[in-house]
């Protein structure tokens, strides 16, 4: 649906380039919706089988290891059994030494949630052929996008550095912090599965925001503009709604339940 | 189609503010009863069910699947609703795997 120039208006026009429009010919809309979209629906279903693979196996490990049933109150850090959140995140940039659960992954949340708002705006603005508005807010996703990977590079630094105690390991030496192979939190694999599903996630933030620049220059452009709809941006929303929703579970998954 | 320069439609973003309220309030909501109740299989339900309707609107509003057509609708549903039945199997893989050791 692009402005086409007379010269060329004339051409399509004749028999030889009119788009096909029979039903078996090309000319049928699935689910009346376009290509692009439908592919970035299905995509996004095999994304979707991935993360869930990783939570069901959070859900079958975690089962697997012994619960921990004292109160919250008396919790240590010990490899016999499963570590309760709360007491693994619990500390926010600055205040060192503060008992703050789950405070700082609840502002995480918040951000991201607030991503996928300004996204809808950037969709909603490109419906409009508002090109200002869609780069404001495509400018504000990119920015709270930012924020959120940073924030999750901090939480990383924490987990992989320690607490100031640490834990008495089996052979009589302190540990801090976690690898793939130790940790000081609990079962070997909670810090694995730490590092796989929310190390998974942040790539999907990453390349969400890689595409959001590309979205992003090529308004500035008016390439969109030129084409005649900004649908790109409603596919790189449809990607950037998933994995905002992915984290909706992890958060649950893994910082809640 | 594009509209002519300077004809810019007023934005109608209502129900986004409106959607981003609700999402906002669940995981506040989330939030509090991680600290008000003690764990348990019934605060995990709770959890789960809120994350649900988290998801609804997340899907339903900002991804417009709500506004597509029903096929589109179920075919994206039904492969979901099949990974429940993996979670449910493989927990109760990990909870035998669990009696078996311990």
């Amino acid at each position: 649906m692009s402005t086409i120039s007379p010269t060329t208006q004339a051409i399509s026009d004749s028999a030889l380039d009119k788009p096909r429009t029979g039903t078996w010919d090309g000319g049928n809309e699935p689910f009346n919706a376009s290509y692009g979209k439908l592919m970035m629906w299905f995509f996004l279903l095999s994304d979707a089988f991935t993360f869930a693979a990783f939570l069901t196996t959070y859900g079958l490990i975690r089962h697997r290891y012994q619960p921990y049933t004292g109160t919250p109150e008396a919790f240590e850090f010990s490899t016999a059994y499963w570590p309760i959140p709360e007491k693994v995140f619990n500390a926010f940039p600055g205040l060192h030494g503060f008992d703050l659960p789950l405070a700082f992954v609840a502002l995480m949340t918040m951000i991201l949630i607030f991503s996928s708002v300004t996204m809808v705006l950037a969709v909603e603005a490109g419906q409009r052929f508002d090109k200002k508005d869609v780069q404001k807010w495509l400018l504000w996703t990119i920015l709270f996008g930012v924020i959120f990977v940073s924030c999750q590079a901090w939480e990383w630094s924490h987990f992989i550095t320690g607490t100031d105690e640490g834990t008495l390991m089996n052979d009589g030496t302190r540990f801090f912090g976690a690898n793939l192979a130790v940790n000081q939190y609990g079962p070997v694999l909670f810090a694995d599965l730490f590092f796989f599903i929310t190390g998974f996630h942040g790539t999907h933030v990453f390349s969400g925001i890689c595409l959001l620049i590309y979205c992003f220059i090529a308004t500035t452009n008016g390439t969109f503009e030129k084409r005649g709809h900004y649908e790109m941006v409603e596919k790189i929303g449809l990607y950037w709604h998933f994995v905002d929703l992915v984290w909706v579970f992890v958060f649950t998954f893994f910082y809640l339940v | 189609m594009p509209v002519h320069p300077g004809e810019i439609p007023k934005p109608n973003t209502a129900w986004i503010w409106k959607t981003f309220w609700i999402i906002t309030a669940i995981t506040a909501l989330e939030f509090a009863i991680a600290f008000v109740m003690p764990s348990s299989t019934l605060r995990n339900s709770i959890f789960i069910i809120l994350t649900i309707f988290k998801a609804f609107f997340i899907v339903a509003e900002f991804m417009h699947l709500k506004h597509e057509t029903k096929g589109l609708i179920w075919t994206i549903l039904i492969p979901m609703g099949l990974l429940i039945w993996l979670l449910v199997a493989l927990i109760t893989e990990g909870n035998a795997i669990h009696e078996a050791i311990f």
